[in-house]
């Protein structure tokens, strides 16, 4: 009565992760859901999980009432759950189990009536909220009756409807028992199918939400997985994308790489280095991990197809050394192989390694061994969602993709290229005979940085990275460079032979010109001693100018000429430059 | 037969429900029909005592439950069908 008073708009979290977003918050509280699904589809899990959420979480009690398995069955098969249940079963959760024993005869008509009394009974004792009937079509089958099945299932929709209790309903799929008891799914207020099959080997499980009376739902087929926390639905990424975003910056391990980044890669963002073979992507994860370790952080180190051991060898020929950072545990490397095209286990089990080494950075190498599976559309979800876990946790992340080319549709098809904010592509350049590593940054987000090609060059003293030259229309590499930049030296050295001439005729004139100086100097000096040899010998220039019109005057009797005394100077100047020449 | 084998059946029902109400006179006409006098049948109305079937493993009503001879045996339904109720619980 009281669930038609309150239309179906509450919800009861089931704890699932993924199906309470998928349905706006979880089951309809209050009503019933039926679950159906194949043989080790999840059905019991699906049920059970929601029935301990509730116990642990929200201290709502409740009843499971086992018709297929027996109780003791069930607490044993989800002890790989981690949700301890057999000391729930002593407070919480209430296991009834109501597996007929094959020894039981039938012998006329039967129904549920004293069960559901019970049961009435039990849940008022526990103040239970939530119930489960696993395995309903086993006990069905058994009234072998189209009429006495039909009533015995509206017997249970009444009484829940009467008890207010949250109900979950399990049936197998498939075969004729489906069709005939096709009546629930219209009957109940909400129907999940669970689906199993096998796609090239491996098996995928599967979710979808068929109806969900008075709530909007999701109603695509989402990829399920089993994992050591019961079961978790793998949802196409948050629809909302909140990440705390921060300016720090995190070193690549590569100053000239830093700098080019303008500082380096951005805390908690997503890398991803590509290219082909060999083009030394692992040496810039490598880099990247030996400098989180220099700063003391924590990091993970995932290798497919490549033992840890191998990559440690391998990256020490370059001079980096890893061997020191995995011995004082900042390190830890994680080696596993790809296997087939469910690659969902693989992410929940590199999600439990995250969550045990609980690091700050991440290396992924390579992230194209999970994505060359990825045709899957659901493992591409899956491996989205990966990185979007490692991101809402502030992880700083450097995947690697094997890549031929920069095919950009090729990228876009992992899906993995769009969420990367960083992207490094290394490619080789083949010319002149050789074949030499070149780095480019496709693109950065919220970074400036370079637009620049760099040559990458391995030694057995570490990486680093040049300046490549254009020149004509080429990018000039390798031996092309060394002849390039041996050009550009004996230019240079012309260059500067050159300066070294013009330098030194330079030093020549002035020295000529400080020669010239000296004379001049000198001829100066000798001609003021001159005069002053020249005024010792006959007094001041006035007096002998005087002595001399007294000379002449005394010569001349009386009046004086003035003409003849400009003849006896001129005399006078003659005499001082032959005493010059003398010298 | 001098030695009366002790019988002991108990009956789970629930109220008045047509199925327990029907099992509840094939029951004890089988008794009449099969078993000396002095044979003990025990009615059990889980809507007195809900919480009896819990103790005792009862799924559906009407279950009849025969505790002696031993081994214990159980038969669910009206007991309608006479024959599966000899071969579950023998002619006495």
């Amino acid at each position: 009565m009281k669930s038609f008073t309150n239309p179906g708009t509450e919800k009861l979290v089931t704890g699932i992760v993924g199906f309470d977003e998928i349905t706006g918050g979880g089951l309809p509280r209050g009503r019933t859901t039926l679950v159906i699904g194949g043989a080790g589809c999840g059905k019991t899990v699906f049920a059970l999980q929601t029935l301990v959420h509730g116990a642990r979480r929200k201290k709502e009690a409740s009843i499971f009432v086992a018709f297929e398995e027996s109780a003791g069955q069930i607490i044993a098969n989800a002890a790989t759950f981690g949700w301890d249940l057999p000391s729930l079963a002593k407070k919480k959760l209430f296991f009834l189990d109501a597996q007929l024993s094959p020894d039981v005869v039938k012998a006329g008509e039967f129904d549920l009536i004293g069960m559901l009394s019970v049961l009435k009974a039990k849940a008022e004792q526990l103040k239970a909220t939530r119930i489960v009937f696993d395995g309903i079509d086993v006990l069905l089958n058994l009234l072998n009756d189209d009429v006495a099945e039909r009533r015995e299932v509206y017997r249970i929709r009444d009484w829940l409807v009467e008890t207010g209790l949250t109900g979950i309903i399990t049936q197998k799929a498939g075969g004729e028992t489906e069709q005939r008891l096709g009546f629930l799914q219209f009957m109940v207020d909400c129907v999940v199918v669970l689906r199993h099959q096998v796609q090239d080997g491996s098996a995928f499980r599967n979710l979808r939400v068929v109806k969900y009376r008075g709530s909007a739902f999701a109603g695509d087929e989402f990829p399920i997985t089993l994992t050591s926390d019961g079961m978790q639905l793998t949802n196409r990424g948050p629809t909302e994308l909140t990440y705390e975003v921060s300016d720090e910056r995190v070193s690549t391990g590569l100053p000239r790489l830093d700098h080019m980044l303008k500082g380096g890669y951005h805390r908690g963002s997503n890398v991803l280095i590509s290219g082909a073979p060999g083009t030394a992507k692992s040496t810039l994860s490598g880099l990247f991990t030996a400098a989180a370790c220099a700063r003391g952080e924590r990091i993970l180190y995932v290798s497919f197809d490549e033992g840890a051991a191998q990559i440690v060898r391998n990256l020490r020929s370059v001079n980096i050394q890893l061997a020191p950072h995995l011995k004082s545990g900042l390190l830890k490397m994680y080696s596993t192989r790809t296997r087939g095209p469910n690659v969902e286990d693989q992410f929940f089990a590199l999600r439990a390694q995250v969550r045990l080494h609980n690091p700050t950075c991440l290396v992924i190498d390579p992230l194209s061994a999970l994505s060359a599976k990825l045709s899957h559309l659901a493992s591409a979800d899956a491996a989205q969602q990966f990185l979007d876990y490692l991101k809402s946790e502030g992880i700083t992340v450097v995947n690697t993709s094997l890549m031929d080319g920069l095919k950009t549709d090729e990228a876009t098809a992992t899906g993995i290229s769009t969420i990367a904010d960083t992207w490094i592509h290394l490619s080789y350049i083949v010319q002149d005979g050789e074949r030499n590593r070149a780095l480019t940054i496709v693109k950065s987000r919220g970074t400036g940085h370079s637009n620049q090609v760099r040559e990458l060059s391995l030694s057995d003293e570490g990486v680093s990275l040049t300046d490549v030259f254009v020149a004509q229309g080429k990018v000039l590499m390798g031996v092309a460079r060394w002849e390039w930049e041996q050009d550009q030296l004996a230019i240079q050295k012309r260059a500067k032979t050159a300066t070294e001439l013009k330098k030194l005729q330079l030093k020549l004139s002035q020295a000529e010109a400080k020669a010239r100086l000296q004379v001049v100097q000198a001829e100066m000096d000798a001609r003021a001693a001159e005069m002053a040899l020249l005024v010792l010998a006959t007094g001041s220039e006035k007096d002998l100018l005087a002595s001399d019109l007294v000379v002449l005057r005394e010569m001349r009797h009386a009046d004086a000429q003035l003409l003849p005394k400009k003849e006896k100077t001129n005399g006078a100047h003659r005499g001082t430059n032959g005493h010059k020449d003398t010298e | 037969m001098k030695t009366i084998k002790a019988v002991h059946l108990r009956l789970y029902v629930a109220g008045h429900a047509p199925n327990s109400v029907l099992a509840i006179v094939n029951a004890k006409a089988f008794c009449e029909a099969h078993y000396l006098p002095g044979y003990k049948l025990e009615i059990v109305d889980l809507m007195d005592h809900p919480l009896r079937a819990l103790e005792d493993g009862i799924v559906v009503t009407p279950t009849l439950v025969r505790l002696m001879p031993k081994p214990s045996r159980k038969v669910i339904g009206t007991l309608t069908d006479q024959r599966q109720v000899v071969l579950a619980l023998g002619a006495g």
